[in-house]
């Protein structure tokens, strides 16, 4: 292989890893508070897809965005009204099996309103355009993606770090009774927290699918399962580990499939996290607790 | 006295069923729809115990299920594919010498292993199964709760990653799937007509992981459920337990797998997805988390209601002229997911929450039953 083949997957690597790294922001923001594998946080992301193909039948693609992002966002938080807040107090289980349900649902609610046939991704004519740098070529979106992730996740570094909801954020995720005593309004953080998740994971979705050209209601799942492994690999709750844990299996999934390993590339994510876990399983920058996985 | 009256209806209950079974494989032509079901129903209502046994008795959330019956599924397709049929089967890439020399030596050997090698190739499958699983089981145990759930869930991926990779051509056939594999044989020299058999060797399984959760070990399990901490306190060794249930959950996925490979006759990657460990889930919750009985029941409601009671869902419906909106294919899929919120949401505990069928307590209903309404005629008068 050619350096120049080599680099142009390292380009495309790193466009999927950025699509990558924004849904395990949603994962890892979730389970650091909530203790819960989001499994609906994939189909949310799937749905996103279709929001977008649908508002961009109608708008024009800045209202198209938009109101997808919008949508996105309302279903994350009514799912976590209807789904997750009647059983705050029961056993982590039962939430998960809710979750699961859920995923299901929405599903078996996409094929019956879209079908199981894969719908074309529209195509937004500025993140189509080809940029030739040397012998090197890529889309704008493949260039965007990664400068869009980094430039999101500093905002959100910003939020967590600065303002009065992410200090909120943070004591919830490190002790929730004790955050609940000191006046913490834990529904208001929860609901934050999903709105930031969804939010990602729309602006991921319309990324990703930019990409790949089709939806189908179960292109959620797998990409799902991958940022979760993200989100272990880069120490669940720490959102830069989330970050560069997306881009590392988006670029190391890339290269298998140039490599000719392309029905393996989903196995390798799953190893790297039975792997992690047992190796490191508070990941690469998860902080030691006392709770072990 | 109420223990004999117990055995006499379960033994009538039990005698019932043999008949209706009976009335079935006589009517097997006409009925085809109604057998296929039931056929799928103990399937999966083995699964859904060998699960049971896992999560629910042992406190391990695993989401493994899918990837052994793969293993279970592929290894009793492969073993049983006739000869003649091999080349038709593996027409892209042929046949791994050794399985066509195995097969070849079958074929030749004495008829009292030839009609007993598809119980055999069951057998070894669930042997596989069981011996991934111990090997799993050394890494992945000491994880807890969703950690063990998401790598198990992987497990079972990169099982079937391995399944339809092209690497693996000769054996599985990679991503073309196996077909043209024999269905049920009979038991016992005919006297249990193939139709039967499923029935037969699903009821002995379930019987003996009801044996199991009774014993000794089974009450250990309960205690490492209930709190993992006092249990190694109380000189339970952990480990061994969890690997024990882990390895014996896994020995009947893998052999329920086998039995769906001959139910369906043709198997691919595809079939032992996510989604299936997921329907399995679903049937043990709605059954109730920790109830043999519950997982039975309601692996035949799930999948009757699934194929058959909720399938005019699906098809347009006109009552009086005015046309039912929303009815169209895929509806019966959305009331099914809408049933199962509630029933997460609701009825948290499922149908029989953690306890086991029980005739003193059904009787005991119905006689409730009837004294609430003499009571409530009583009030209207």
């Amino acid at each position: 292989m050619s350096m120049t083949t080599i680099l142009q997957h390292c380009l495309t690597g790193i466009s999927l890893g950025g699509a990558y790294a924004l849904i395990a922001i949603g994962y890892t923001l979730v389970y650091g508070i909530l203790r819960l594998i989001n499994f609906t946080h994939g189909d949310i992301f799937m749905m996103a897809g279709y929001f977008m193909i649908f508002s961009l039948a109608s708008f024009p693609w800045p209202i198209a965005i938009i109101i997808t992002l919008v949508v996105t966002t309302l279903l994350g938080i009514s799912i976590e009204r209807i789904a997750y807040k009647p059983l705050r107090s029961s056993p982590r289980m039962s939430i998960m099996i809710s979750a699961i349900s859920v995923s299901y649902l929405l599903q078996n609610m996409a094929t019956y309103l879209f079908t199981a046939i894969p719908k074309g991704y529209p195509e937004i004519p500025f993140l189509k355009r080809i940029f030739v740098v040397g012998e090197l070529s890529a889309s704008f979106v493949t260039v965007l993606t990664p400068i869009l992730t980094v430039v999101l996740v500093i905002f959100l570094m910003l939020l967590v770090n600065k303002t009065k909801t992410g200090i909120a954020m943070r004591a919830v995720s490190k002790d929730f009774e004790t955050a609940k005593l000191m006046g913490i309004n834990i529904n208001g953080i929860i609901s934050v927290t999903f709105v930031i998740g969804s939010f990602l994971a729309g602006v991921g979705s319309i990324l990703y699918f930019t990409d790949r050209m089709s939806v189908t209601p179960f292109s959620g799942t797998l990409p799902g399962l991958k940022c979760f492994v993200a989100a272990v690999f880069g120490g669940i709750g720490n959102i830069p580990g989330a970050v560069i844990g997306g881009f590392f299996i988006g670029i190391i999934e890339t290269l298998l499939v140039a490599v000719g390993y392309s029905t393996f590339s989903d196995a390798f994510t799953f190893l790297l996290l039975i792997v992690m876990l047992l190796v490191r399983p508070t990941g690469l920058f998860g902080e030691k607790t006392v709770e072990k996985v | 006295m109420h223990v004999k009256r117990n055995t006499i209806l379960t033994i009538a209950s039990a005698a019932v069923l043999i008949g209706i079974l009976y009335w079935l494989s006589m009517h097997q032509l006409k009925q085809g729809m109604l057998v296929s079901i039931i056929q799928k129903s103990i399937i999966f209502a083995l699964v859904a115990v060998s699960m049971n046994l896992l999560n629910g008795f042992t406190g391990l959330f695993s989401l493994g299920q899918a990837g052994f019956m793969s293993i279970g599924a592929y290894t009793t397709a492969i073993l049983l594919i006739p000869v003649k049929n091999l080349d038709g089967v593996y027409y892209v890439n042929g046949v791994h010498p050794l399985i066509r020399a195995f097969k070849i030596f079958i074929a030749e050997s004495p008829a009292w292993l030839q009609s007993l090698f598809p119980f055999i190739a069951l057998l070894i499958g669930a042997l596989l199964a069981a011996l991934v699983a111990a090997l799993v089981g050394i890494a992945v145990l000491r994880l807890k709760s969703d950690y063990l759930a998401i790598a198990t869930l992987g497990m079972s991926e990169i099982i079937r990653a391995l399944c339809s990779s092209p690497q693996m051509d000769t054996i599985t056939n990679g991503s073309y799937g196996l077909n043209k594999i024999p269905g049920f044989p009979g038991m016992f020299g005919g006297l249990i007509p193939p139709m039967a058999t499923p029935f037969v060797v699903v009821a002995l399984c379930i019987a003996f992981i009801m044996l199991l959760i009774k014993s000794s070990y089974g009450r250990a399990f309960k205690a490492i459920r209930e709190d993992e901490i006092a249990a190694e306190a109380m000189g339970i060794n952990l480990f061994k337990h969890k690997e024990m249930s882990f390895v014996v959950s896994s020995f009947f996925a893998a052999l329920a797998g086998g039995l769906l490979a001959m139910y369906m006759r043709s198997i691919e990657a595809k079939t032992f997805s996510i989604s299936l460990t997921y329907d399995i889930l679903l049937i043990v919750v709605i059954g109730g988390i920790g109830s043999v009985t519950g997982s039975v029941l309601s692996a035949f409601l799930v999948t009757a209601s699934k194929e058959w009671w909720l399938r005019f869902f699906d098809h347009p419906l006109t009552i009086g002229g005015w046309e039912v909106p929303l009815f169209r294919t895929g509806f019966r899929m959305i009331i099914f997911s809408i049933l199962l919120m509630v029933v997460v949401l609701v009825y948290r505990r499922g149908l029989m929450g953690s306890n086991e069928f029980n005739w003193d307590r059904l009787l005991g209903r119905f006689a409730n039953l009837r004294r609430k309404k003499k009571s409530s005629q009583g009030g209207d008068r």
